[in-house]
C-alpha cells in the first residue's frame, strides 16, 4: 500500500455462542465472522511488502494477498489463494494456534493487536462452502505413479492433497469406518463440526483422491506389501495407546483415556446415544487430568453431556497450561473448574470398582525445568480428597504401534516414533515416508500439515526422478 | 460394504454368521478378531473368527446375541450387506509342538477354538478339547472338531450329555484319563475364562485366554480393553487378545465388563417410542 494507512487496532472479535447456551449444546461455539466484520478485519492488514506472517505459517500460505482479496470482496479469489498451499482452509481456520504461529509474526502484533489471520481463513472456506459450487483446481498431467497414504488424518490429506494435484494416483487408507484421523474421533463437535471434516475428505474425493476406510495397515496388509503396489507409500498413523499416570485405581470404572472418551463421543457420537448406540455413562463430577488442548476438550465436552461439576485437575500453575489461551477461556467461561497446582496421587473405587473419589496432593513451583517451565514441588502433608464419578487421563499417547510392530526393519526411537530425515520426512525404509504425531509424538494438527507439506515435497522429487 | 453370506441361529441364542472379506481372509491367523458394525449408527464390535476359507474369500464368526448391536446383527440375513468389517486385528495364538494341548470351549468360544485346534494338531500336537455347556442342546461343531482331536469330552451343568459340572470338571477328567497336558486354550465369557485359569493353575503351564474386554476401534488407541496381567496395563487390541489367564487380574476384568451394563439394557428394553423430542 503505497499511502501512510492510520493503524487499526480494533481486532474484530469473534462472534460465540454465549456460553451459558453453549455450554448445554454441541453446536459450534465460534460463529464465523460476517462479511463485514472480515472486510473490516481484513482491511486492518498492513500488506507489509516483507510479510512475516508467512514465515510463521508451516504450510507456507500467501497470507496478505488472500487477506487482500478478502478486503476487496473478492471471497472466491481469495479462497482460490488459500487452497493453492492449504488444502483444508475450514480446519485451519478453526484449529491451527495462530497466536503462536503466523499471527505472532504479524507486525501488529507488536501493538498487541494482530491481524485475525486464522478468523479470515475460516470465514473464506465457510463462504465458499455457502456456494455450494467449491472449485475443483486442475491437476497437472497424470504421472503413472501410484502412492499409498497410510492414515487419513491431518498428515495424510495434506499428502493425499499436494501428491493428487501433481498428476500422482494416490490411494488413502483408514484404519477406521471414517475419514480424518483426530480431526474425526478426536477434536470435538463444538470446536470442529464433523460436517466441516467430511466436506473437506469429499473434495479431497473429487480431486480424485481413492479413499479406502476400514483398512488395517500393518495387520491387513503389511508395508512390504503395500511396496509392491505402490511406487511410495507416506506413513501418518499418528496417535497410539494412551499414557496413564501409573497411580493405584485407573483401571477403576469411570476413568478413561482421552482417547477413549473423545472417540466415543465424537467418532461414534456417544453424544446422541441412544440414537447412536455407542454409549458413554453420564457422570454428575468429571475430573479431566492435564493441561493441554485434549484436556480442555474432554472438559467441555463432559460439561455438554451434563457434568453438574468438571475440574481440570493441573499439576502447574495457569501460566504453565499447556493449551491455547483461547480454550482455556472458553472452558473457564463455560464454567469449567481449574483446580490447579494438583497431583492425583490415587484412585480410589466402591466395591463395585466404580471411581468414588480421587486423592490429590498440593503442589508449589520451583525452578525451571528442563522444558523452561516451573517444576511443581509437592507440598508435604496437604493431600485431600475430591468426591468424582469419571475421570479423564488426559496426558497424552505413545504414537501408534501398528506399523512400527509390523515392520521391524523401519528405524524408531526408543518413544516408539518414526525417525525421519527433518528435510524430506524419509524413514530409514526405501520409498517410505511418515510425518505427523507418529513421527513428533502428540503435536498439532498443523504440524502434521506442515510435516506433510515437506514429506509430499520430498515424494514428488522422488517419482517424477525415479520411482 | 461387506457381503453376509449365511445367517443362522446355531443354538439357542448363537448366532452363525458368514462374511465376504476376501482380503482378510486371506491372510488371518488363528486367535486374531475382526471389528465389525451392523449399520452406520452402530457401535464397533469385536468379534473372534471361528474360521475362514482363504478361496471363497469369506470369515466366519459366532457371536452371542447380548446387546442392542449384537441383535441388529442377528436380525440380518444372507444378501445383506454390513458397513464394516475391519481386520485381522491382535497378535495370533502362538502354535508349536507344545505335545499335548488341552483346549476347552464355551459358548462362542467353542467355535472361535477351531482355528487354534487345527494348527495345534497340524503341527503334530495331541489335542483335548471340552467342550462346556449350560446343558446338551447348546453345544455344536463336534463333528467340525473331531478331525483335529484326539480325545474330546462334553461338560454340561445339568448333565444332559457328557460329565455334570463346570470348568472344574476339566480337573477330574484329565486325572482320570491319566492325561498330563502341557499347555491349556480357553475360549468363550469372562466368567469361564476366569474359572478355568483359577482351576488350572495347579498344573503349572501355560493357560491360555482369548480375552474379550470392551473396545472402540480395536487398532490400539483408545485403550478401553486394558487389563493387568502380571501387575503390568497390557491392552487386549494390540498385545493380546492371548493372555497366560494365570497372570490376568479376573476381578478387575470381570468388574470392567459391567461398565455399560445399564446402558446395554437401555438399549435393548427401550424401544424409543415416547422419547421426548430433542
Amino acid at each position: 500500500m503505497n499511502e501512510a494507512k492510520k493503524l487499526d487496532l480494533q481486532r474484530q472479535d469473534m462472534p460465540k455462542q454465549p456460553p451459558h447456551i453453549r455450554r448445554s449444546n454441541f453446536k459450534e461455539v465460534a460463529l464465523g465472522y460476517t462479511p463485514a466484520l472480515a472486510i473490516r478485519e481484513a482491511q486492518r492488514c498492513l500488506q507489509c511488502k516483507k510479510p512475516f506472517c508467512m514465515e510463521g505459517c508451516p504450510v507456507e500460505i500467501d497470507i496478505p494477498s488472500f487477506i487482500h482479496k478478502i478486503a476487496v470482496e473478492d471471497y472466491a479469489a481469495a479462497i482460490r489463494i488459500l487452497k493453492q498451499k492449504n488444502c483444508l482452509p475450514a480446519i485451519c481456520g478453526r484449529v491451527c494456534p495462530q497466536e503462536e504461529q503466523c499471527e505472532s509474526k504479524c507486525i501488529l502484533n507488536r501493538k498487541g493487536a494482530p491481524v485475525a489471520i486464522g478468523r479470515l481463513e475460516r470465514f473464506a472456506a465457510e463462504w465458499e462452502a455457502a456456494q455450494d459450487r467449491v472449485e475443483i483446481p486442475r491437476a497437472a498431467a497424470t504421472t503413472g505413479k501410484k502412492v499409498a497414504v497410510v492414515g487419513s488424518g491431518p498428515a495424510g490429506i495434506t499428502v493425499a492433497g499436494d501428491l493428487v494435484l501433481l498428476g500422482h494416483e494416490v490411494t488413502l487408507f483408514e484404519a477406521l469406518h471414517e475419514a480424518g484421523g483426530v480431526l474425526t474421533y478426536g477434536i470435538p463437535e463444538f470446536r470442529l463440526p464433523k460436517a466441516v471434516v467430511r466436506r473437506e475428505i469429499k473434495y479431497l474425493q473429487a480431486l480424485g483422491v481413492r479413499l479406502v476406510t476400514d483398512y488395517v495397515i500393518g495387520k491387513i496388509k503389511s508395508l512390504d506389501r503395500l511396496l509392491e503396489q505402490f511406487n511410495a507409500v507416506f506413513v501418518g498413523t499418528g496417535a497410539g495407546l494412551p499414557w496413564f499416570l501409573n497411580i493405584p485405581g485407573e483401571n477403576l470404572n469411570g476413568v478413561y483415556s482421552a482417547n477413549e472418551y473423545l472417540t466415543r463421543m465424537n467418532l461414534m457420537a456417544g453424544f446422541r446415544f441412544p440414537e447412536s448406540a455407542t454409549p458413554v455413562s453420564k457422570h454428575k463430577r468429571v475430573a479431566v487430568v492435564g493441561g493441554g488442548n485434549v484436556a480442555m476438550d474432554c472438559a467441555r465436552t463432559a460439561l455438554r453431556r451434563g457434568a453438574e461439576e468438571v475440574h481440570i485437575i493441573y499439576r502447574r500453575s495457569r501460566n504453565e497450561l499447556p493449551a491455547r489461551l483461547e480454550e482455556v477461556e472458553n472452558a473457564e467461561e463455560e464454567g469449567v473448574i481449574f483446580t490447579l497446582l494438583t497431583l492425583p496421587l490415587r484412585l480410589i473405587g466402591d466395591a463395585k470398582g466404580w471411581l468414588q473419589e480421587i486423592e490429590c496432593q498440593q503442589m508449589k513451583l520451583g525452578e525451571a525445568d528442563a522444558s523452561g517451565r516451573r517444576r511443581p514441588i509437592p507440598v508435604a502433608g496437604s493431600e485431600f480428597r475430591l468426591p468424582m464419578d469419571a475421570c479423564i487421563i488426559a496426558v497424552g499417547n505413545s504414537p501408534n504401534p501398528l506399523i512400527p510392530k509390523s515392520s521391524p526393519d523401519l528405524e524408531t526411537s526408543d518413544k516408539g516414533t518414526i525417525r525421519v530425515d527433518e528435510k524430506s520426512g524419509k524413514t530409514s525404509k526405501v520409498r517410505v515416508w511418515a510425518g505427523g504425531d507418529i513421527v513428533t509424538g502428540a503435536a498439532t494438527v498443523i504440524l502434521a500439515m506442515g510435516a506433510g507439506r515437506i514429506a509430499a515435497r520430498s515424494m514428488h522429487e522422488f517419482l517424477v526422478r525415479e520411482g | 460394504m461387506f457381503k453376509i453370506t449365511e445367517r443362522r441361529m446355531i443354538v439357542p441364542n448363537l448366532q452363525l454368521m458368514t462374511l465376504q472379506a476376501p482380503e482378510i481372509a486371506q491372510v488371518i491367523e488363528p486367535g486374531q478378531f475382526i471389528i465389525v458394525r451392523a449399520d452406520p449408527d452402530a457401535e464397533r464390535l469385536p468379534l473372534s473368527v471361528a474360521d475362514w476359507d482363504r478361496d471363497a474369500g469369506t470369515l466366519t464368526v459366532i457371536f452371542m446375541e447380548v446387546g442392542a448391536s449384537t441383535r441388529r446383527m442377528a436380525a440380518m440375513n444372507p444378501g445383506e450387506f454390513i458397513p464394516t468389517v475391519a481386520g485381522p486385528l491382535g497378535k495370533a495364538t502362538e502354535i508349536e509342538n507344545f505335545g499335548t494341548v488341552a483346549c476347552i470351549g464355551g459358548c462362542y468360544g467353542i467355535g472361535s477354538l477351531l482355528p487354534a485346534i487345527r494348527a495345534l494338531h497340524e503341527k503334530g500336537n495331541r489335542v483335548i478339547v471340552f467342550m462346556e455347556a449350560r446343558s446338551r442342546y447348546l453345544l455344536y461343531w463336534q463333528e467340525r472338531l473331531a478331525p483335529y482331536c484326539q480325545r474330546f469330552f462334553s461338560i454340561t451343568r445339568d448333565g444332559s450329555t457328557g460329565s455334570k459340572g463346570h470348568a472344574g470338571r476339566v480337573n477330574d477328567i484329565l486325572r482320570e484319563e491319566a492325561i498330563q497336558p502341557q499347555r491349556f486354550m480357553v475360549n468363550g465369557c469372562t466368567f469361564l475364562l476366569s474359572k478355568a485359569s483359577r482351576e488350572l493353575a495347579h498344573y503349572n503351564v501355560p493357560v491360555i485366554v482369548s480375552l474379550n474386554p470392551i473396545m472402540i476401534d480395536g487398532t490400539g488407541m483408545c485403550g478401553v480393553c486394558r487389563v493387568s496381567v502380571d501387575g503390568r496395563t497390557q491392552f487386549a487390541c494390540v498385545d493380546g487378545p492371548d493372555f497366560d489367564g494365570r497372570l490376568v487380574d479376573w476381578d478387575e476384568l470381570l468388574k470392567r465388563r459391567q461398565q455399560y451394563m445399564n446402558e446395554e439394557a437401555f438399549l435393548v428394553h427401550d424401544s424409543g417410542c415416547g422419547r421426548s423430542e430433542r
